[in-house]
């Protein structure tokens, strides 16, 4: 398997699975904002939405890749930062490399891993609840996962928690987006000029939007 | 002006490192860098001690020979200089000056100041040339090559392979280097013929040294004395993914 050896390779499945997984922050994101609808509209219908999500075969599919390209996207930083440490070497005793680069262009690792425990966080009280656990069902017979929204973001503790993963995200994906572009071999001045710009829209955008919902949900409550 | 130095003195590779100070009183503010190092030297010869041992050649910024951290810069405070190109009056009179060389796994320090860069020759070596036999000189209009191309190409081949990039990535990526070597020949059409070629084994030839990845924190270009695009690491990764679909 070629894709395996070496590292820009290995930074093609980083920068493949991290796209996919900004595909998979806008649909995520424009799904869960009928949370923001009328109490009671918007559990109806936010039900119905999860129903659909959980029985649609194309979905379930879909969501296999979601899985294993955060799988990958992770395995694969472990890999590459460990061998990176493998070829530092030793540290300057006085370093100010800093200045020349951002600091969370610096910290990827290190914001991805709050993403990926927040992950399991996110995993642990929604989907996982949600496939295996039991749930009172709403009007229309569809599992209420709506209130079960509802009673999370109660505590404040809890939505201060998706603020700070979801600021750490925002800075993971400022970087990520346009070093993807790069990684996969977007030379051209013009069109890298273009994706930085957008990346940062993006990233803006999606740190927004992901924002809104927790303190929208514990206001309304 | 008065200067407090910290430099890094290590016999050879296999012992150990430190950093050891030294003060110098009549350092002029005209002086380059390297010849405030060089007084220093005379100075420790004077006394007896051994100089402290730094790379340099042809002191004008194109050899790419000289190559120290100060205070934790590659090339010191100025951006886009090499070494021997800063001048003392970047400090102030009572600086305290960190001297540090290039630290990489795949660049052990030989003696002081000094590093074993033959790590860039080899991935160079590998590949970085034209191999076709080219015979005589060809008329000059037979290939045409616009300007832009040309300029493009040799704003990549100006790199002097001083190591910078390397000293100042966080992974010790030698990315930068390779692959203004790599796209200096891709963007002309002499080069194009061996391109897939030469960048997967130049590309091969860089993991195997043990030198580490790139993730585009752009540091490498800021440090670099030729303002290196980092554009040219997007080109080498392109031809590479392009090299690896073809085969």
């Amino acid at each position: 398997m070629w894709f395996i050896k070496n590292s820009i390779t290995r930074k093609n499945l980083m920068a493949l699975t991290g796209l996919f997984l900004c595909l998979f922050l806008v649909i995520h994101l424009l799904g869960n904002f009928q949370l923001l609808l009328p109490k009671e509209e918007a559990r109806l219908q936010y039900n119905l939405y999860s129903d659909f999500l959980s029985n649609n075969i194309l979905v379930k599919l879909i969501s296999y890749g979601l899985y294993a390209s955060i799988l990958i996207h992770t395995l694969d930083s472990i890999y590459l930062t460990i061998k990176a440490k493998k070829a530092k070497g030793s540290s300057y005793v006085k370093d100010n490399r800093g200045r020349a680069s951002k600091w969370y262009s610096r910290q990827m690792m290190f914001l991805g891993s709050i993403v990926f425990a927040f992950l399991v966080i996110h995993f642990k009280d929604f989907w996982f609840v949600y496939k295996f656990g039991t749930l009172p069902l709403d009007t229309n017979g569809n599992k209420d996962l709506y209130g079960l929204v509802l009673v999370s973001f109660e505590n404040l503790w809890y939505v201060l928690l998706y603020g700070f993963a979801i600021l750490s995200l925002g800075f993971h994906l400022l970087h990520g987006f346009f070093s993807a572009f790069r990684t996969i071999g977007l030379y051209n001045p013009k069109y890298n000029s273009i994706i930085k710009t957008v990346g940062i829209v993006f990233a803006i955008a999606i740190t927004f939007g992901y924002f809104i919902i927790p303190f929208y949900m514990y206001l309304i409550d | 002006m008065v200067i407090h130095l910290k430099i890094w003195r290590q016999k050879n590779q296999h012992t150990k490192g430190y950093l050891e100070s030294y003060t110098l009183n009549e350092v002029d503010a005209e002086m380059s860098f390297l010849e405030m190092l060089d007084s220093l030297n005379l100075k420790l010869a004077k006394q007896g001690e051994r100089p402290v041992e730094f790379d340099h050649d042809c002191r004008e910024g194109i050899c790419g020979q000289c190559g120290v951290m100060i205070n934790g810069i590659a090339h010191g405070p100025l951006k886009n200089t090499s070494t021997c190109q800063l001048h003392m009056r970047s400090f102030k009179d009572g600086d305290t000056i960190y001297v540090e060389p290039f630290k990489a796994k795949a660049f052990p320090v030989i003696r002081d100041l000094k590093v074993d860069r033959s790590g860039l020759d080899e991935i160079i070596a590998a590949g970085g040339y034209i191999s076709v036999n080219t015979g005589q000189a060809p008329e000059a209009n037979s290939i045409l090559v616009s300007h832009e191309e040309s300029e493009s190409a040799f704003d990549s081949a100006a790199c002097i392979g001083c190591g910078a990039c390397i000293a100042t990535c966080k992974n010790a990526s030698a990315a930068l280097f390779t692959s203004a070597k790599i796209s200096q020949l891709a963007k002309l059409p002499q080069g194009q013929k061996e391109s897939s070629k030469r960048t997967v084994d130049m590309v091969n030839r860089m993991e195997e040294l043990d030198f580490g990845h790139c993730t585009n924190t752009e540091a490498c270009q800021v440090e670099c004395p030729q303002d290196i695009s980092v554009l040219n690491i997007a080109q080498m990764n392109y031809e590479y993914n392009k090299a690896k679909l073809k085969s």
